[in-house]
């Protein structure tokens, strides 16, 4: 597909910091989300979960369960159909294990009731003989020759021969020749450093509600990233036709990427088919934090030389990612971000994926780049302290831009890297003076973005309204983006479109809302489908005059007739077209269907100040800045509001977020107590400066902005902790006890 | 012919190589010949690659055309949160 | 277990329900009373996706048993606005973009008024503290804090 390219404009509607048309649903208790709907003679579910790392499923007894009064239905494994296709067997194994449970509280079983509490009390009679197996949690134990093997005959054919089985994919990456560099560097230095499995903390637990009626049709209501995917999903694994599985997604409390897979829909589902009536099935947080993807888990080598005037010369990384218990790529987008942003004639990175006992990982915000691009930018600010060097100069020094080979093989289009790093030199955060004890650091950060599948449909209303359905659900304001676009494209006001998600019947395919693709792809789909209903309305008009379709076209919001020879005839707007569309041919609608690409790489740079109490060890963010290019800022509140989610949570992560693995291989800390998330007494005001370096692909110049966010904190901070108390840290989170182990080293 | 670039680990599959040329005009013929030509890279390409083509990175898109002298990167199958 | 009979007052109207003794007064709204506004983000306390104000103390609805609601006057996010009338806390969250998936702003929009009623001016320092129970994944809490401020400022009269 040729892209459209982006053409310079004046923009009406687009900029504006217009209300979402869900605002108020939400700030009144209307909005529905997961955990919100009922059913007519709806049951309660719950999910019996193992307590153990690893083990064999021996037998399960649930006759006892099944005899309690009030239960409709038990399910187990054995319940669930074999599958011959591995993703989709992985996919379904980790929702309900079969032989094994791979991961203390990996599910075995599941109950629905007539109440949660006569589920809660069958859940306690199902009886699963289990036998104990040798688990592994770390990434690197697991990688060890000998180490406890979470499944066999994973590994893919570029996983060199004798490596651990737990080893299932590996990747490399870079050009150039590393020995003649490192031999240029006048420091080289490496550093290994670790990362912990993090989760995605949105505050709404995964819920959802289905529906089987016995001639095979089924409803699903749930919380998701993407009703499609989920139909796509569930429809295998329950062996059921797309056509008869209709799902609708509710609004959604937060995913980050978590929400982008199945874990309970496809229980629901089977249990509601079981049952013969509707199931409500909601997790709590302990099983969102045992059960539901979290990040990888990292072990990281990073090489780097430099000159003593700051030219990197070349650059190693090794990447050992754990995506848990099932076989993850995102070792592979590490390994291709971790020196994005940097112009290197010599740089490799290799990465490998190892399974250990844990969760299987789902995507975070930029899935596997922060980890990987925390391990760089803290040793190029180490390499920095060394020579004396300035940090931004030096990334001024070596930073990609156009033309650039990057490390990951394309060379880059327009990128706003440079921009980025310029607009923190000359930003007053960067020169502000800091008290004795504070310490700043930098930090950049990247993503790739993706575009994808959308579907619009566009219809125009005979009152003058417009209605846009699209098919993602709408995480952060998307909805009132794409009325925007819509709005500017058609030529009227904001206030004048309602956009809605439609569900799986309603529309074609859609992409789950990943990548940060829903403003860039969305958007261009419903900019191309607003076009087609202007054609549509341009050929009315041009019937209503008498002239040809090609003498008239389409100017702010209304048809003209274009040029001299087309006659004389007073504009007619979208309303006058609209209010005759049943007498002039019929209703008007426009719609796009599309698999867009051309989505623009996005770059940030952070500066945060900290101070380190030295007496207790903790951290305090006292400032912090978050300059990001976002191509074209949509609806610029919403831009911000990502920039700055993504950076706290990237705080988070550094600061305290952490999964802590017992010796027994369970999970100590599955709460919102002892996983200590950012609350508002731990942060500053997060300041913003977006950059608006059009991405050449999108006819507005949008670029995805979602997920670079959350990449530079890692580093920023660890490299601002260093200089306010002198002690470089390798492992996070820098979490206060560590941080006083450390400094008393 | 259209120069390929691979990522490193597909070396072991294409002869050694990180670069190889194939005739094609489209991303379509462009994964049928490679796989011709290196049955080792079959399975990845099963599963699935993004290619980049002069920097813009696409995810399916058979019918893309190559103009002469593209750069063309085959890269791992992208998804994101 | 035998259910309870008790007699309420939410957001002015009267309400009887029967509730088991165990159940906690989020269940009871969300799951008997039909008032979803209240979310469960953790069950445990920790989050404030639930808060609601108990004779006018704020507090973590999963926290309280039903059973303790009896001849109390609750007050819940459904409350909050004056039937078609905003209020200026929910005018402001919306116009400053406060949320994004919006689930924890109906308990930070009660949290918030908590605060306002007892304290009209408060510092940026005494907002994050008295919100530090409830969560936002999404915000990094920046435009939380300048809507409340916007909307205080707007209750003073300034
Ligand atoms: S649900 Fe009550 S505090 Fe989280
Ligand atoms: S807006 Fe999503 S948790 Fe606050």
């Amino acid at each position: 597909m040729a892209f459209d390219e982006y053409q310079k404009r004046e923009f009406k509607q687009v900029g504006k910091r217009v209300r979402r048309p869900d605002g108020v649903d939400k700030v009144t208790g209307r909005a529905m989300y997961g955990a919100d709907a009922t059913a007519p003679g709806m049951l309660w579910a719950r999910i019996l979960r193992s307590p153990h790392a690893h083990a064999r499923i021996r037998s399960i007894d649930t006759s006892a369960a099944m005899a309690l009064k009030g239960v409709r239905a038990v399910l187990t494994g054995a319940d669930l159909p074999d599958q011959e296709d591995v993703f989709i067997r992985d996919v379904q194994n980790n929702c309900m294990a079969k032989d094994k449970v791979l991961y203390d509280g990996h599910a075995v079983a599941a109950v629905a009731a007539v109440d949660i509490a006569t589920a809660k009390a069958a859940l306690k009679l199902i009886k699963v003989d289990y036998e104990i197996l040798p688990h592994v949690t770390d990434v690197d134990k697991a990688m060890a020759p000998g180490a406890p093997v979470v499944l066999d005959g994973r590994s893919l054919e570029s996983v060199p021969a004798g490596m651990s089985a737990n080893v299932t994919e590996h990747a490399e990456f870079g050009h150039g020749d590393l020995g003649a560099g490192f031999a240029k560097a006048d420091m080289v230095l490496e550093r290994s450093y670790k990362t912990p499995t993090a989760h995605q903390g949105y505050i709404e637990p995964h819920a959802a509600l289905a529906s089987v009626t016995s001639d095979g049709k089924a409803e699903l209501w749930c919380c998701t990233q993407g009703q499609f995917y989920v139909r796509t999903l569930c429809a295998a694994i329950m062996g059921m036709e797309a056509s008869q599985l209709r799902v609708t997604a509710s609004e959604i409390g937060g995913g980050f990427g978590g929400k982008t897979t199945v874990f309970i829909e496809p229980v629901a589902l089977a249990l509601a088919r079981k049952a013969g009536r509707p199931v409500k099935l909601v997790m709590n947080r302990d099983e969102v934090f045992r059960a539901t993807g979290p990040t990888v888990h990292s072990s990281m080598d990073v090489k780097i030389g430099m000159t003593k005037d700051g030219r990197i010369t070349a650059a190693e990384a090794k990447l050992r990612y754990s995506g848990g218990a099932f076989p993850s790529g995102t070792h592979s987008f590490g390994a291709q971000a971790a020196f994005a942003a940097y112009d290197l004639a010599a740089v490799r990175s290799y990465s490998w994926n190892v399974l250990t006992n844990r969760p299987k990982e789902a995507a975070y915000r930029a899935p596997g780049a922060p980890q990987a691009i925390y391990a760089v930018e803290a040793t190029i600010d180490e390499l920095c302290q060394h020579f004396g060097l300035d940090p931004l100069d030096v990334r001024l020094k070596n930073a990609a831009r156009k033309g650039t080979k990057s490390s990951y093989g394309p060379t880059f289009p327009d990128i706003g890297l440079v921009a980025t790093l310029e607009a923190a030199k000359a930003h007053p955060h960067y020169s502000a003076p800091l008290e004795p004890g504070q310490g700043r650091g930098i930090s950049c950060g990247f993503w790739f973005n993706f575009g994808g599948n959308s579907c619009v449909s566009l219809n125009i209303n005979t009152d003058g309204t417009v209605g846009v359905t699209e098919g993602n659900p709408d995480i952060g304001g998307s909805r009132a983006s794409i009325s925007l676009m819509a709005a500017e494209e058609l030529g009227i006001d904001y206030d004048r479109v309602r956009t809605i998600v439609a569900d799986t019947s309603s529309l074609g395919y859609n992409d789950v809302t990943d990548g940060s693709r829903v403003t860039f792809a969305v958007g261009l789909a419903t900019i191309k489908a607003a076009r087609d209903a202007v054609r549509v309305m341009c050929e009315r008009a041009a019937k209503i005059w008498g002239i040809d379709a090609d003498a008239v076209e389409w100017k702010d919001g209304a048809a003209v007739p274009a040029g001299p020879n087309a006659g004389k005839f007073p504009p007619m707007t979208l309303a006058e077209i609209a209010a005759v569309s049943f007498e002039t041919g019929g209703p008007i609608a426009g719609h796009h269907e599309v698999n867009v690409d051309g989505a623009g790489v996005s770059f940030g740079v952070h500066i945060v100040d900290i101070e380190v109490d030295k007496e207790t060890g903790a951290t305090k963010v006292l400032r912090y800045t978050v300059f990001q290019d976002a191509g074209k800022a949509v609806h610029p509140s919403y831009v911000e509001g990502q920039m700055q989610g993504g950076a706290v949570q990237g705080i988070g992560w550094a600061l305290n977020e952490e999964y802590i693995y017992g010796e027994d291989g369970r999970l100590q800390n599955p709460t919102f107590l002892d996983y200590r998330v950012p609350v508002a007494s731990d942060l500053p005001m997060i300041d913003t400066v977006i950059l608006e370096i059009p991405n050449p692909g999108h006819p507005y110049g949008v670029r995805g902005v979602g997920e670079t966010g959350i990449v530079p904190p890692l580093a920023a901070i660890t490299n601002a902790v260093c200089r306010s108390a002198g002690v470089r840290m390798h492992e996070l989170p820098m979490s206060p006890p560590r941080v006083l182990k450390a400094l008393s080293a | 012919m259209v120069k390929v670039l691979l990522w490193g680990s597909l070396r072991q599959a294409a002869d050694g190589l990180t670069e190889v040329e194939v005739d094609a005009g489209t991303f379509k013929a462009l994964l049928d010949r490679l796989a011709e030509a290196y049955p080792g890279l079959e399975p990845q390409i099963r599963r699935g690659v993004s290619l980049s083509l002069n920097g813009v990175i696409y995810r399916e898109a058979w019918f893309t055309e190559i103009p002469p002298d593209a750069e063309v990167v085959l890269m791992p199958y992208m998804t994101g949160g | 277990m035998k259910s309870i009979p008790v007699s309420t007052t939410i957001n002015g109207d009267p309400y009887e329900f029967l509730c088991a003794p165990d159940e906690t007064l989020l269940d009871v709204l969300r799951n008997r009373l039909g008032l979803t506004g209240a979310k469960e983000g953790c069950g445990t306390g920790d989050c404030g996706a639930c808060s609601v104000t108990l004779n006018g103390r704020l507090v973590c609805s999963c926290l309280v048993l039903g059973a303790e609601a009896g001849g109390a006057e609750i007050t819940t996010i459904e409350g909050m606005a004056d039937g078609d009338e905003l209020h200026p806390l929910q005018r402001h969250f919306i116009d400053g973009a406060a949320l994004q998936c919006g689930v924890c702003t109906p308990g930070i929009l009660v949290a918030a008024k908590a605060l306002l009623d007892k304290n009209p001016d408060p510092t940026d320092e005494e907002l994050r503290y008295w919100l530090a129970g409830n969560l936002c994944r999404c915000t990094g809490y920046d435009k939380i804090i300048r809507a409340v401020q916007a909307a205080a400022a707007e209750m003073r009269g300034a």
